[in-house]
């Protein structure tokens, strides 16, 4: 291609250009083709071994491994609902407490604060992201743990009239404590998306409501919020997913019970953190180990799907309103990881 | 008849968008409590614990007396990400100089760009059970090794450069590509002299994005390279890695233990806040440029 | 150039015959003969107005974007119940002016003003005055269509009105008004539940007046109001901007010298900042006492 644009005057070589020269062209341009092609085969033979390796599991115990309540490692049962019930019900709380607050920082940054505080305050909140979650599993464990306990105790008596929430006793490591660090966790990664599809709500929308008369919150409600709705859910489903698959900070502050806790403020588990906690042990098994594998697939489908919708969601919101072309946001980029 | 007064805007709505402001300012505070809370508990916990002998001994494995520092845990850390690093970044910025030079809008550059997304929506575990089935329970090479747990983690980061890098290739003019095949340049020297130059601050930057993310990474590692006590230049072998201490030391049910899983977790929250500021300095000074 | 409106005047006298019972009740009340070749905006269907118009006074008025000082001291009447129309080249500070008088300037970062600028009496930058009161009563209209792209035809009409908590029946009424004002009343009658936005260009401006006048302004603001505008659109806007002075002071930023002449009582000029001149529409064209007015209007420059 660029080897027949050569015209420039008096550069003899350029103009004799051999075939060998347009060599590393080539080479280039299909050696990174098949970069790229060999990342998606390979992640295609990791999905089929991952199905392999967990194969052994569904033919043993079938749905019931999804839906049967028993999971005894001594008697090698694996029935796992326990810990699909307690990944949804911490993700549950991570998103019921998370996207409120990000979607409100969310807000607050891009259409309220001061400008001069806009830059600090996005890479304050992004910061969040970059805090490992093994170092979250730490402050969860030895501070929150132990200080949120007498506020769950009261929380537990005060409302022991609703179902799950109160009566119980609060019990050190439980589900609210691990769905409130999953919070934390998907916070920037809402709070980021979230930001970014405000930011490509136009201004014509925004001035229009404020010509109307109205207030900055009557603003963003005529003209922000609506515009942004697809977005924001499509990052509050990222998020999600992030809770889905958290491992390491989930398997620190659960409890490792693996029974479904009888209320909110109960030990618990979840399917990454079974995998994490007992994997060791399971090596020698290998109807142990094709559980875990199994509990690994169930994850990975669950947070695929998540993820896909969370795409659709967002490039929806992208391109669903006036047919202008706008600036996509990009998964991957943006969001803090 | 002249107007007296300008229609006044009601009470109701002038509380109420007072209250609103005055929540999603609650909003923004409760979502930076976390951030101040986690990183007074690391200062007020941790900074006890680092002292020379935390950096320059390895961890013994003594429950009493001498319990040793983190020295192989930080070294292993490094070693590892550094492997990941030379996997995740070239590979990264490939695909996406495929995806911008050559793919552009075709069907496979679309399909590809979409399976990069979804690997970043993967859960970090299950990269790591991909590499312990693949990998590890095949005994290739040993059974866990370092450079396994390098692969794992390359997983996990490579989404991230290519998409950072997909967008700061796009941001070339594409007059300067013009420009230089127009003079006859042949389109891989037009990359290397001129795509790659022009966008290497934005690739400094995506590249470090995802060094900070591989840098914190602990379940990949538990899978892949399990754990080892002393320091060891040999990606061949089992490591030490500071995610990995830190989660084994917050088990133990030694308090001392636990303040070292305190320092070597304001270790690591230090490394990866220093590579995250670099790597947002070096975004804005390409910015101004 | 045929416009893509999806009612063309056949449409509408057809649809009239073919539903004459509902029609004619309304035509009974708003006076709109059935064999009229397309809808004309009808003020009256908004009532009775109290009170005369409103006149709007900009005295020693400066902008600023930042450090670049966009307007330099403007000092213009605009009469009560006329059109004024504001005429310059790019950049002259038209838009900022008008942006000014309904405080809708200083949203954007980094931007602010000073000087005076008065609806009658009251000071429109005066102390203590809200922002949201002014823009209550000198509305806008702007330069691309851009109704609420997440509402329907009704909802966008209804907007500013349910700010002020307009109960439901009244609401519905003060909406049907407003689309009778501008002549949209009988394209969007069968559809006030479709989106805004699927209406054609044209059409989608006149909601956009429709949405001001819904909230009974005492003035509008109209920047480059046909500019996005096909020919027939733009003629069919300009129709409803001579009804509309009747009942609110208008000023109208344009780009166009043939719609200044077309719409205004009187015409400003301006450039860099400054006001060059302004005199009622036919001396700006034909007798300019500037120079530099006149070297603009004929096309010299600009």
């Amino acid at each position: 291609m660029g080897a027949s644009a050569a015209t420039v005057p008096g550069d003899r070589s350029r103009l004799e250009r051999s075939p060998v020269s347009r060599l590393p062209d080539q080479v280039l341009r299909w050696g990174l083709t098949g970069l790229a092609a060999a990342i998606l085969i390979l992640l295609g033979y990791f999905f089929i071994r991952l199905i392999g390796q967990s194969s052994n599991t569904f033919s043993s115990f079938g749905l019931s491994f999804v839906f049967g309540n028993d999971w005894d490692v001594s008697r090698n049962i694996y029935h796992g609902f326990p810990l699909l019930f307690g990944t949804l019900l911490t993700s549950a709380i991570a998103l019921i407490i998370g996207v409120p607050v990000a979607i409100s920082a969310a807000l607050f940054v891009t259409e309220l604060c001061p400008r001069r505080l806009r830059g600090p305050l996005t890479i304050l909140v992004d910061l969040l992201a970059a805090v490992p979650s093994v170092v979250y599993g730490l402050w969860g464990v030895f501070v929150l743990e132990p200080r949120l306990l007498p506020a769950e105790k009261w929380f537990a008596s005060t409302f022991s009239f609703i179902p799950f929430i109160g009566g119980g006793t609060p019990t050190m490591p439980n589900y609210f404590v691990a769905g409130l660090i999953l919070a934390i966790m998907i916070l920037p990664i809402v709070s980021a998306i979230t930001r970014e599809v405000m930011a490509t709500v136009p201004a014509e929308d925004k001035e229009a409501a404020l010509a109307l008369g109205a207030t900055r919150w009557e603003m963003i409600r005529m003209a922000v919020l609506p515009y942004s709705r697809p977005g924001i859910t499509g990052g509050a489903m990222l998020g999600l997913g992030r809770a889905l698959g958290e491992t390491i900070a989930v398997v620190i502050v659960i409890g490792n019970a693996p029974v479904i806790g009888s209320h909110l403020f109960n030990q618990g588990y979840s399917l990454a953190a079974v995998i994490a906690n007992e994997f060791g042990e399971a090596a020698a098994t290998p109807i142990h180990s094709s559980a875990l594998f199994a509990a690994g697939l169930v994850l990975f489908v669950l947070t695929l799907i998540v993820n896909l919708l969370a795409r659709r969601f967002i490039s929806r919101g992208q391109h669903g309103h006036r047919g202008t072309g706008a600036t996509g946001v990009s998964i991957g980029v943006s969001a803090p990881q | 008849m002249s107007l007296t007064e300008f229609a006044p805007i009601s009470p109701a709505r002038r509380r109420r968008n007072q209250l609103m402001r005055g929540v999603l300012m609650a909003g923004t505070i409760v979502a930076l409590i976390p951030l101040v809370l986690v990183i007074y508990y690391l200062i007020h916990k941790g900074a006890g614990s680092l002292n020379e002998k935390f950096f320059t001994t390895d961890p013994t494995g003594n429950f009493f007396g001498n319990q040793g520092g983190v020295r192989s845990a930080i070294l292993g850390s490094l070693e590892i990400v550094g492997l990941a690093s030379l996997i995740a970044i070239p590979t990264g910025i490939g695909v996406a100089l495929f995806l911008t030079e050559y793919g552009k809008q075709t069907r496979f550059a679309n399909v590809v760009r979409y399976f990069v997304d979804v690997m970043t929506g993967v859960p970090s575990i299950v990269f790591g059970l991909f590499i312990y089935i693949v990998l590890v329970t095949s005994h290739i090479g040993g059974n866990f090794t370092g450079w396994k747990g390098s692969v794992a983690l390359s997983l996990l980061m490579l989404p991230v450069v290519v998409r950072a890098a997909e967008v700061v290739l796009l941001l070339v003019p594409s007059a300067l590509r013009e420009a230089a095949l127009a003079l006859g340049a042949p389109r891989w020297r037009v990359i290397s002299k001129v795509v790659l130059p022009t966008a290497l601050p934005g690739l400094m930057t995506g590249s470090l994005l995802a060094v900070a993310r591989g840098m914190g990474e602990t379940a990949p590692l538990l899978f892949t390279v399990s754990v080892a006590f002393g320091a060891t230049a040999n990606l061949g072998a089992q490591m030490n890695t500071l995610p990995v201490q830190i989660f084994n030391d917050i088990g133990s049910p030694n308090t001392t233990l636990n303040n070292r899983a305190w320092g070597a977790a304001l270790t690591l929250v230090a490394l990866v806040l220093i590579i995250n500021l670099i790597a947002r300095a070096v975004a804005r000074r390409s910015r101004m440029a | 150039m045929i416009p893509p409106e999806t009612n063309t005047p056949d449409a509408i006298s057809k649809e009239n015959v073919t539903q004459p019972t509902a029609e004619t009740t309304e035509m009974s009340t708003t006076g709109r003969s059935p064999d009229e070749e397309r809808e004309r905006p009808d003020l009256s269907a908004l009532g009775v107005r109290e009170g005369a118009g409103h006149t709007v006074n900009v005295a020693g008025l400066h902008a600023y974007y930042g450090d670049q000082h966009a307007l330099r001291g403007i000092d213009i009447c605009f009469p009560a119940n006329e059109v004024t129309a504001i005429i310059g080249p790019s950049g002259c500070g038209k838009s900022t002016m008008v942006r000014c008088i309904n405080r809708l300037h200083e949203e954007i970062p980094g931007a602010r003003a000073e000087g005076s600028v008065k609806l009658d009496d009251l000071d429109v930058y005066g102390s203590g005055v809200d922002v949201t009161s002014v823009r209550r009563m000198i509305g806008m209209v702007f330069q691309k269509p851009n109704p609420f792209p997440t509402m329907s035809i009704f909802d966008n009409v209804a907007a500013g009105l349910k700010l002020t908590g307009a109960k439901r029946e009244d609401l519905r009424e003060r909406v049907h008004r407003a689309l009778r004002a501008v002549g949209l009343w009988g394209e969007v009658k069968s559809r006030l539940g479709e989106a805004g936005t699927g209406l054609s260009g044209g059409q989608q401006q006149r909601l956009c007046i429709a949405r001001t006048i819904a909230v009974e302004p005492e003035v509008i603001l109209m920047d480059e109001p046909c500019s996005a505008l096909d020919p027939i659109a733009t003629l069919r806007v300009e129709e409803l901007i001579d009804e509309l002075k009747e009942r609110y002071t208008i000023m109208v930023v344009t780009h166009n010298m043939q719609q200044a002449a077309r719409v205004a009582n009187s015409t400003v000029f301006m450039l860099d900042g400054e006001v060059i001149e302004h005199a009622p529409t036919n001396q700006i064209f034909t007798n300019p006492k500037d120079e530099r007015t006149e070297r603009y209007v004929t096309g010299k420059f600009g």
